[in-house]
């Protein structure tokens, strides 16, 4: 039965759900879903629905609309409504053969001038909706009422001359009629387009401004963006889109009827809005907007050639209207949470039973009081110091969670100063002897403090793997570093699925998420060199250079890893039976290591790593301040040795001084300690260690 | 602003200098005293300029080409009072109306018929309402889309013809349309009763209060432990049951229902009345006076336009210009911007 579990939790993988609904494009594959369903329900019921012959004429068609769907769309995404587009269709149509037909202009000269005019109908509602803050809604429906009674008036002029002249301009007709590569041209011209608007929305400054100012328009104002520019802008591009479709129509169809566009703003809404474009703004693509065109076009096309009456194809597209909407609105509403219950994917995992901490046990790890006359530095003016490094000239740094890190000045370093300001938490810390200080910071990467205090980046981005869906490839919790003798860094990355201040939920799952990775001085290059480990918190270089020493935190043991030399690549545990959650490591004066333990393993926390189920189950129904957590509050200093003996154990029983450790740095005979939920540096005297011994390292040409 | 209006006659005395004086009374520039001057301005200069304007015939005419949309106008302001739009109007107009004379002439009976039609724009409403109440879709895009499915529906076979006449059997109840009562045509004094229905619901029952504090502020609304949302399906019902009147009303009138009535530039003119008397699109806000000035005003502009002879084309243009003039007045005297702009409010 349990070994099924233990199978069950090893292959079946659970985590891929949550993190593909997380993918923002898996909202794409919802309308994608829907035009394979109409083409699936249409190809059934006709035949012939996707043919040679008919595809051409469609794709005409469909390139069309898309140009004014694109157009709407860029509007909704800024936030606003299009109601014009219909009559601006129609104007710019009848001036484009007005152009053409009666004035006998080429094809570069019309085509430009129906663009201008396009653009400049598109700024009236942009100046009156960005500028002077009118309702897009009623804007735009006005503009609609006064364009279009614009459009019936000249075409009242100058219809019969567009009737009644044929003109002979090839490059015209070759818009309209037209193929290239056996392919319309209207298609190439649309999918350059598109191309290039998507680059524009996801990889340009003006794109992003663009999306900003939907998603948050007051955030986006008070970032300093130009609002009503950006606004405004939107409705010219709205109308230069329109113009580019009735362009294409005009030198398609050459009819100046009164009807063009009536009710187009209706089709291209629609056609938006079940691509999964939302109203209100900051949601929406350009694959969104071709795949709602192309819903709209095969809908209404398949429902003309199934001989289905006006009345009722207008009821389908008001039904598919309505179901659209409403799948948008509930979708945007509880994704989140659908996120939250599916992401959490816990695993399997049965610690072995851990060493005794009992007093008399005569177990290593028996508790006891050494730590009771701790010094206690820094007390109640410091937060959060993770890690302390001391350079030669014997000042005490460490990190906090204001994101600088603190200078205490030697010798009684009751003085402090803000070293450097970095933004991001300071986790674990390293000095060189040169004086540059490395630092893993928590959702930023690796950074160094040079002696200058500049802050500098190491690197923020590691190789990102095949076939993970998340995107692993950014560092989102490195937490210790330690520099190998030809100054390469290695740095442990604690988890890939989850942000620093998500390290409980992390400790739910105990999947492997963590990982080792290593930069290169040399050739600037990061990778990651060992993957799935169990939140990985600690490392340090073991004796021979060849090799590093690293705590995982969930699993309760210490491995060794081999990058250089004969045993490169092998990974051999160390300790696997702590009895409590191992932090950093560091080395002590007498070629042993310290270890900080941060909190000690319960019964209860280690039965429910065997119950998977029970986790998901609790992750699921249960706010997540009522989840189970690991003890984070007691802890201890061990020193081991590079067997995996326990040497030495130091507890503060009392938990008056320094109960909370996640790491400790040996100093000429001292011990300095800190600890992430602490107020304060611990510091205790040594009897026996060398009192000249220093934990600075070589750094490399970094 | 209903209770303005009367307070601010009582002082002034009888005529249109006090209409004037009252308007003017408190000193503000809301749009309402706006537009009223606007009104009064152009009805003096039309009736100076425009030979024919000013005589009891073309002033009774203006009153019965505008009651209708003035009564649309009444039930389109309960729904953007409490902070939405029903565009669906005029479908809910065309299609119930024309299944009672469809009903009539097959020989249901006046009482069946009437009630057959009342179900339909009632489910009409509260489809709508739902809709926006509870699926919190945009009332904007609810209405939009129930607009056209029920257009829609008209269209597959409920009706013979796209034209419906009005058949004898409903001639008990033409009167609402038709003839004139001391000269006062019925469909004028429809519009007045419904006016003061509506405006006694909104202002002096429980109800019209919390259709008002729907509008003003949706969260402190619910928060009070007034059921929001029944209210604004309720809000959408009164719509649709006023689209209903307005399109038996307009049946009688010209003894046939055109199906084909369901296009979009009608259900803008009904906005425009609404806004342009100053009901604000942001809730909360006007009553019925709004309608009433807003109607007068667009009658008014309208039948100087025909009287001079200018083509439709024009006068639509003329119209949505004035509309458009409206909505600027109205975010001038409402401002937003980025900070109280609400998010996706458009």
């Amino acid at each position: 039965m349990n070994t099924l579990v233990k199978l069950r939790y090893r292959f079946w993988p659970d985590k891929i759900f949550g993190e593909l609904l997380q993918k923002p494009w898996m909202e794409t594959a919802v309308p994608l879903l829907v035009l394979l369903l109409v083409i699936a329900f249409f190809s059934a019921r006709i035949d012939n629905f996707i043919s040679i012959t008919n595809l051409n004429d469609t794709l005409r068609q469909a390139c069309e609309l898309g140009f004014v769907v694109l157009g709407m769309s860029i509007v909704l995404i800024v936030g606003g409504i299009d109601l014009s587009v219909g009559s601006i269709y129609a104007l710019c149509n009848l001036l484009a053969l007005y152009c053409v037909n009666v004035l006998g202009l080429g094809m570069i000269s019309a085509v430009a001038i129906t663009l201008v005019a396009g653009a400049a109908l598109g700024a009236v509602n942009g100046i009156l909706v960005g500028y002077l803050r009118m309702r897009a809604f009623l804007t735009t429906m006005v503009t609609l009422i006064v364009y279009k009674a614009a459009h019936d008036m000249l075409n009242a002029e100058v219809g019969v001359a567009i009737s009644s002249n044929f003109p002979d301009a090839p490059a015209w007709d070759y818009l309209g009629f037209g193929t290239f590569l056996s392919l319309p041209v209207v298609l190439w011209v649309f999918a350059v387009v598109a191309v290039a608007g998507h680059v524009f929305l996801t990889r340009l400054r003006a794109g992003w401004h663009v999306m900003a100012i939907g998603g948050n328009r007051r955030s986006a104002y008070n970032t300093g963006l130009p609002v009503k520019r950006v606004v405004a802008l939107s409705y010219v591009a709205s109308g230069v889109f329109t113009a580019t479709a009735a362009i294409f129509f005009a030198s398609r169809l050459a009819s100046p009827g009164a009807d063009t566009g009536k009710g187009l703003e209706i089709v291209v809404l629609t056609a938006a809005i079940l691509g999964g474009i939302r109203l209100g703004g900051g949601k929406g693509s350009v694959m969104k907007a071709v795949l709602g065109t192309l819903i709209i076009l095969l809908l209404t096309n398949g429902m003309l050639r199934m001989a289905m009456s006006a009345g009722m194809s207008r009821v389908i597209l008001a039904t598919i209207l309505l179901l659209a909407a409403l799948l948008d609105i509930r979708w945007f509403k509880n994704r989140h949470k659908a996120v939250q219950e599916l992401y959490v994917s816990p695993g399997y995992m049965e610690l072995p039973p851990p060493q005794s901490t009992a007093p008399e046990s005569g177990s290593p790890f028996a508790l006891n009081d050494k730590l009771r006359h701790v010094d206690t530095i820094g007390l109640g003016e410091i937060e959060s110091p993770e890690d302390v490094a001391l350079d030669a000239d014997d000042n005490l740094y460490c990190g906090n969670r204001h994101g600088d890190i603190v200078r205490f000045f030697a010798p009684d370093y009751t003085r402090q100063e803000v070293y450097a300001h970095i933004g991001g938490q300071p986790l674990g810390i390293v000095m060189t002897k040169q004086g540059t200080l490395f630092v893993c910071v928590g959702g930023m990467g690796l950074y160094k403090v040079n002696p200058d205090r500049s802050v500098e980046k190491v690197t923020d981005e590691t190789n990102r793997s095949l076939l993970s869906i998340i995107d692993d490839s950014r560092l989102r919790l490195a937490d210790d570093l330690d520099i190998a003798p030809d100054g390469r860094i290695f740095f442990s990355e604690a988890t890939v699925r989850y942000e620093m201040h998500e390290w409980p939920t992390d400790s739910l799952e105990a999947r492997g998420n963590g990982r080792i990775i290593c930069y290169d001085p040399r050739n600037g290059k990061t990778h990651t060199c060992l993957r799935n480990l169990i939140f990985p918190n600690g490392i340090v270089m073991a004796s021979d250079g060849q090799s590093i020493l690293f705590a995982e935190s969930w699993a309760c043991r210490i491995s060794r890893y081999w990058f250089d030399g004969p045993k490169a690549g092998t990974v051999e545990p160390v300790i696997e039976n702590l009895p409590g959650y191992p932090d950093n490591l560091n080395r002590a004066s007498d070629g042993n290591y310290w270890l900080a333990i941060m909190g000690v393993r319960n019964p209860i926390f280690d039965l429910a790593m065997r119950k998977p189920g029970f986790r998901r189950r609790m992750s699921k129904k249960l706010p997540g301040d009522e989840w189970l957590a690991p003890n984070l509050n007691t802890g201890c200093i061990a020193k081991i040795s590079e067997s995996g003996e326990v040497l030495d154990v130091m507890w503060d029983l009392g938990g008056e001084n320094h109960p909370m450790i996640t790491s400790m740095r040996e100093h000429k005979g001292q011990l300095f300690i800190g600890g992430i939920h602490n107020n304060r540096i611990g510091r205790l005297k040594l009897d026996d260690a060398d009192p000249e011994f220093v934990d600075l390292k070589e750094a490399g040409n970094a | 602003m209903e209770q303005n209006t009367e307070k601010d006659g009582g002082h002034g005395g009888a005529g249109p200098m006090a209409m004037l004086s009252g308007v003017l009374g408190k000193g503000g520039f809301d749009q309402l005293r706006i537009v009223t001057l606007l009104f009064l301005a152009i009805f003096i200069l039309y009736s100076v300029v425009l030979p024919g304007f000013f005589s009891v015939g073309n002033l009774l005419t203006l009153m019965r080409t505008v009651s209708v949309l003035g009564i649309l106008g009444l039930g389109m302001a309960i729904v953007v009072i409490g902070r939405g739009i029903d565009l669906s109007m005029i479908a809910t107009l065309a299609v119930p109306s024309a299944l009672v004379l469809t009903l009539a002439a097959k020989g249901f009976g006046v009482v069946p018929a009437v009630g057959i039609g009342l179900m339909l724009a009632i489910s009409i409403g509260v489809l709508n309402g739902i809709l926006v109440a509870y699926a919190e879709i945009p009332s904007l895009f609810t209405t939009l889309a129930v607009g056209i499915g029920v257009a829609g529906i008209g269209q597959i076979g409920l009706f013979d013809y796209e034209i419906v006449s009005w058949p004898p059997a409903l001639d008990g109840i033409a009167w609402i349309g038709r003839g004139s009562f001391y000269g006062v045509p019925y469909s004028v004094l429809a519009f007045g009763v419904a006016a003061i229905v509506i405006g006694i619901f909104l202002r002096r029952t429980r109800y019209g209060m919390f259709v008002y504090a729907s509008g003003d502020n949706p969260g402190a609304t619910r928060l009070t432990g007034i059921p929001l949302r029944p209210v604004l399906v309720m809000q959408y019902v009164i719509s649709s049951c006023v689209a209903f009147f307005a399109g038996m009303v307009l049946a009688a009138s010209s003894a046939s229902m055109d199906t084909r009535i369901f296009n979009l530039t009608w259900i803008y003119d009904v906005i425009l009345v609404v806004v342009l008397g100053g009901i604000g699109l942001s809730g909360g806000r006007g009553g019925v006076a709004n309608v009433i000035i807003g109607t007068l005003l667009i009658g008014t502009i309208m039948n100087g336009l025909t009287i001079m002879n200018v083509s439709f084309e024009m006068q639509n243009l003329v119209r949505g210009l004035v509309l458009l003039v409206a909505v600027l007045a109205d975010s001038i005297i409402n401002p937003r911007n980025e900070e109280t702009a609400q998010q996706g409010d458009i």
